[in-house]
């Protein structure tokens, strides 16, 4: 049934609207803090004001006695869950440190805003007042919030009884070191800074648990679904079975929503205590101090290379805050910069090292790209900086170095094997749009301007991305030792009336996949999209599923869908030869119709097959009634995105701030399903990077106190702060999966944040600035010029626990919301 | 608690009357008594505008606003703007040019926009980004809501030639 197999495709490929909208564009959207439950009581949580303590004492006398109030909870009253929360990654052979984290504090917080006590009651309002009358106080210990001090002999320890700060050293290379540095006539080294970022999606996370009769429901703003099931089947001791937890419309993750988090175990637990279901909504105050941080890593990176630009070799250890605990994938995100530290080029030795170090901070986990945007931003940094060295040409030194197309699938020096590529192509594609010679001379114009000089420049970023995750033989317990596999489920099930429902185990959260699926799933059993609805987040809809998250819903969750379609089809085809009295191997899908090959005329629609399906009165010998097929597909490989982008900055010398003018970007994700979706997707995740490159930062002092914890400090881009932007692609498909189709929910952030520095740099050279770490506020752009001058500035911004003066972290004059308050308000 | 306030006003042309708390915000209002749960809370301190409605045909951050503030006024919130089946222009331009992902700013930022548009109806890219400094979305990276509200005036700009 070749022609089932490889059916032609009408609707994918379309700029198909979204099927999500209607509902989300009317108001009709249904998020988890839209929905109210009778009896519903809502939870507030009194939080650690210090970020290093013993709790002596606990008051919460007045705050039982306040009207309305069910109950207030300190940790020693859940001594009965079963497990702290979980962490789930055991690498084979290397010990991991992990200190224990109870959903509410136990004696002791090592975080500002760790959870220590809550309120359960009627009142939305009320809860909120009660908690100010829960009375707690703290002696206060040694904060440890420098990471490279943390790892000093003699340091404070964050937890005595782990008796170091480090909590594990992690590697991957391969070929030799010496030989890379003995090979070399140039070796360049740089401290590469990647600060601390929130991931920051709109809606903040919610959860109402519904506890009735030996059966737990929670409605949970999640990306992860089917696992919180799993953990809090563990923590809570109720049976799988028993557990049902919906993620309906989610308001964006950004990975902060994969993890399991304390409130939603505590809101759970007071449920089956109260006999109520319990709802809490994060304010957005909690989310900057209490869901989990993104980046943080500070690189010390070395490039070798010879003289006529080829690379010996690149060596990086990490040092890897991770805050006071490890949340879900904690210590696990900096490996995934491992994993691409070869980047797109052939280089023979490479040795990567992750120090994780414990801090008195919130827990980093995984934020849009997770690891690997660290990657691409010291590689590409570096791939400008050695071209300086060597004075060469910036693209001429990546050329040099790119895998060729023809070495695809390509294994780069640490064992990993790259699918599909050519990078040569999408920088080609890129300098189409971009041309250079003329920027030159722009850029020369503008610097000579007799009164007004402006100071133009650009940059590149030739990325490339892991992604799909993931084959479970290499991800779980015996390969890098995540606990978990990593397939995907699906189910599509075809109606008595033709009309499908099909089933993703992941659980989308604004990409549009119930559209891009539908067009996948139309397709295969020919239909059309708007037949297919498309059900995913909810445990109790559909198989075991590992969530949306690593670029992989549509690479593993699609395929998975694409697969279970093809079964339908094949089956269908089966039905309709046996209706048709031809033979199975002579039905073809065309136009909708499963029909005898050479007599179109011939045929039935899936409307027509699914009624016989369901009515079987006339089906083949042996085969069961209904029309609906299962797969759990798990990849062979992962898949690997790449592309080109380049970023036009002015920065004014006289003040630092920075004009994003122009931004081109070449993606690579293989044949699209929807380009309307990818466009977004990539737009998206440009801005996401610019605004850790020039605006966002999460900053704690010296004591530990979160600085940035609101919008107002904490500054994430407007409209006003961004161009609109080029987005062009090539399609290379992947040889993995049957689509052909690689992830994009990470690229454009994994791309965009050196392009935006080597910009900046290629603006300032004149000015003799040749190296600057982000976030390029416009206080640390200033600084920048003036050290280059010789004249005295302020110290480095990428240093930690430093004063707030020192990094101007996105709020006066760098701030987004400056050139206007919104549209007349 | 302090003593409740009666608020009277209309909300998407129906009119309403509640006792209400005095501290009560108007977005609470909205979702928790009204129900009219289209209107968002994202950040808490009036910079992210998805709680952004129309308060006597002003664009408002309904999370700076008291209830008892608006006695009186004539609300409209995303649900009055436009139904399925008969859109306003911004809830049509914003699905055709796909100017939404999670759909949590959505709201608000349609709000703010149809608010610019009926004052500016001809405003160019910069107006619009300026416009709506104050509604933050972190899916779209804004090119593609820019590029709805321009095609939502143009389209409202040709009905009103026609009309």
């Amino acid at each position: 049934m070749t022609a089932i197999e490889q059916p032609a495709e009408k609707w994918v490929g379309q700029a198909m609207r979204r099927k999500e909208d209607p509902r989300m564009i009317t108001g009709r959207g249904r998020y988890v803090d839209d929905m109210v439950l009778s009896g519903m009581l809502y939870m507030a949580v009194i939080r650690s004001t210090e970020a290093h303590a013993n709790i002596t004492s606990i008051d919460t006398s007045a705050a039982k006695e306040y009207e309305g109030v069910h109950g207030v909870f300190t940790g020693e009253d859940l001594h009965d869950l079963a497990s702290p929360m979980p962490m789930a990654w055991v690498p084979p052979g290397v010990e991991v440190k992990t200190p224990e984290l109870w959903p509410l504090a136990r004696g002791e917080v090592k975080y500002v805003g760790q959870a220590v006590a809550v309120v359960i009651g009627e009142s939305k309002y009320g809860v909120v007042d009660a908690a100010e009358q829960v009375f707690v106080e703290y002696d206060p210990l040694p904060v440890v919030c420098d990471p490279e001090e943390a790892l000093a002999e003699g340091s404070q320890l964050c937890h005595e009884s782990l008796g170091t700060n480090q909590t594990h050293e992690w590697s991957i290379g391969g070929g030799d070191m010496d030989t890379a540095w003995a090979e070399a006539d140039v070796v360049v080294e740089r401290r590469i800074v990647n600060h601390r970022t929130a991931g920051s999606p709109i809606e903040p996370r919610v959860c109402i648990a519904d506890y009735r009769a030996g059966q737990l429901t929670v409605h949970l703003t999640s990306q992860n679904p089917h696992l919180i099931r799993l953990f809090m089947s563990g923590e809570l001791g109720i049976g799988e079975d028993s557990i049902r937890i919906i993620a309906p419309d989610v308001g964006g993750g950004f990975g902060v929503k994969i993890a399991h988090y304390p409130e939603e175990v505590i809101a759970a637990w007071a449920s089956r205590k109260l006999s109520r279901p319990v709802k809490w909504t994060e304010t957005r105050s909690e989310h900057m101090s209490s869901t989990i941080h993104g980046r943080d890593q500070i690189d010390y990176i070395k490039v070798g290379a010879k003289r006529d630009g080829t690379i010996t070799g690149l060596e990086c250890t990490a040092i890897c805050d991770l805050g006071a605990y490890q949340t879900l994938l904690t210590p696990f995100i900096p490996s995934f910069t491992g994993f691409v530290i070869s980047g797109c080029y052939k280089i023979p030795n490479l040795s990567f090292t992750a120090k994780g170090v414990i801090t008195n901070k919130m827990a980093t986990d995984a934020t849009r790209g997770a690891g690997r945007p660290e990657a691409t931003h010291m590689i590409e940094i570096m791939m400008d900086q050695v071209a300086a060295e060597l004075g060469m040409d910036r693209l001429e030194l990546r050329r040099k170095n790119f895998i060729p197309k023809e070495d695809f699938p390509a294994e780069v020096a640490i064992g990993i094997v790259y699918d599909s590529g050519d990078y040569h192509g999408s920088l080609d594609r890129l300098l189409e749009h971009v041309d250079l010679e003329a920027f030159r001379r722009e850029q020369a114009e503008l610097r000579n301007h007799p009164t007004h000089p402006i100071h133009r420049g650009i940059g590149f970023s030739t990325w490339m991305e892991i992604c799909g995750l993931a084959p479970s033989r290499v991800v779980g317990p015996s390969g890098v030792g995540l606990q978990a596999g990593f397939y995907e489920s699906s189910v599509v099930r075809v109606h008595a009336s033709g009309s499908v429902t099909a089933y993703s185990g992941t659980a989308p959260h604004g990409q549009g996949l119930d559209t891009a699926f539908a067009q996948v799933v139309a397709d295969r059993v020919g239909t059309t999209p708007d037949l297919v609805d498309v059900q995913h987040g909810d445990t109790g809809a559909g198989p075991f599923g590992l969530g949306t998250y690593g670029s992989r819903s549509l690479a593993v969750g699609g395929e998975s869908l694409a697969r279970s379609a093809i079964k339908v089809a094949e089956k269908a085809a089966k039905i309709a030869a046996h209706q048709l009295e031809a033979a199975p191997e002579d039905i073809e899908l065309v136009n909708g119709k499963y029909s005898v090959k050479g007599s179109p005329d011939k045929g039935m629609t899936l409307a027509e097959v699914a009624g016989a399906a369901y009515v079987p009165e006339n089906l083949p010998e042996g085969m069961e009634p209904g029309l609906e097929e299962t797969t759990f597909y798990d990849p062979e490989n992962f898949v690997f995105p790449f592309g080109a982008h380049a970023c036009i900055v002015d920065v004014d010398a006289e003040t630092g701030k920075i004009d994003v003018v122009r931004y081109v970007s070449v993606d690579d994700c293989g044949p699209a399903i929807n380009p309307k979706l990818i466009e977004g997707q990539i737009h998206g995740g440009i801005v996401h990077a610019l605004g850790q490159a020039l605006y966002e930062r999460i900053h704690y002092d010296e004591n530990g106190q979160l600085v940035t914890g609101t919008f107002v400090d904490y500054a994430l881009p407007s409209a006003a702060d961004v161009p609109s932007f080029e987005t062009d692609r090539t399609e290379t498909p992947s040889p993995v999966n049957s689509l052909g189709v690689k992830g994009v929910g990470e690229a454009g952030t994994i791309a965009a944040s050196p392009a935006v520095v080597n910009a900046v740099v290629d603006a300032l050279r004149p000015v003799g600035v040749t190296f600057i770490n982000m976030p390029l506020s416009t206080q640390a752009v200033w600084s920048a010029i003036q050290e280059a001058q010789g004249k005295p500035a302020p110290g480095d911004p990428g240093k930690q626990g430093g004063t707030w003066d020192e990094h101007g972290s996105g709020s006066a004059g760098s701030g987004p919301t400056s050139p206007s308050e919104g549209g007349g308000l | 608690m302090a003593r409740p306030v009666r608020v009277s006003l209309r909300v998407n042309g129906v009119k309403q009357t509640r006792e209400v708390e005095p501290r009560l915000l108007l977005v609470h209002l909205l979702r928790d008594t009204l129900g009219l749960t289209g209107t968002h809370v994202g950040c808490d301190t009036s910079n992210c505008g998805a709680c952004t409605v129309h308060l006597d045909g002003q664009a408002v951050k309904s999370c700076t606003v008291l209830a008892v503030q608006a006695d009186g006024a004539e609300v409209t919130s995303i649900e009055g703007l436009g139904s399925e089946g008969d859109l306003h222009p911004m809830q049509e331009a914003f699905w055709e040019h796909h100017g939404l992902q999670c759909g949590y700013c959505t709201p608000g930022m349609i709000m703010a926009a149809s608010d610019l548009i009926a004052k500016n109806p001809d405003p160019s890219e910069q107006e619009v980004r300026e416009a709506l400094a104050g509604n933050l979305c972190r899916c779209t990276g804004y090119h593609n809501i820019v590029k709805a509200v321009l095609s939502a005036a143009e389209a409202t700009r040709r009905q009103g030639v026609s009309a």
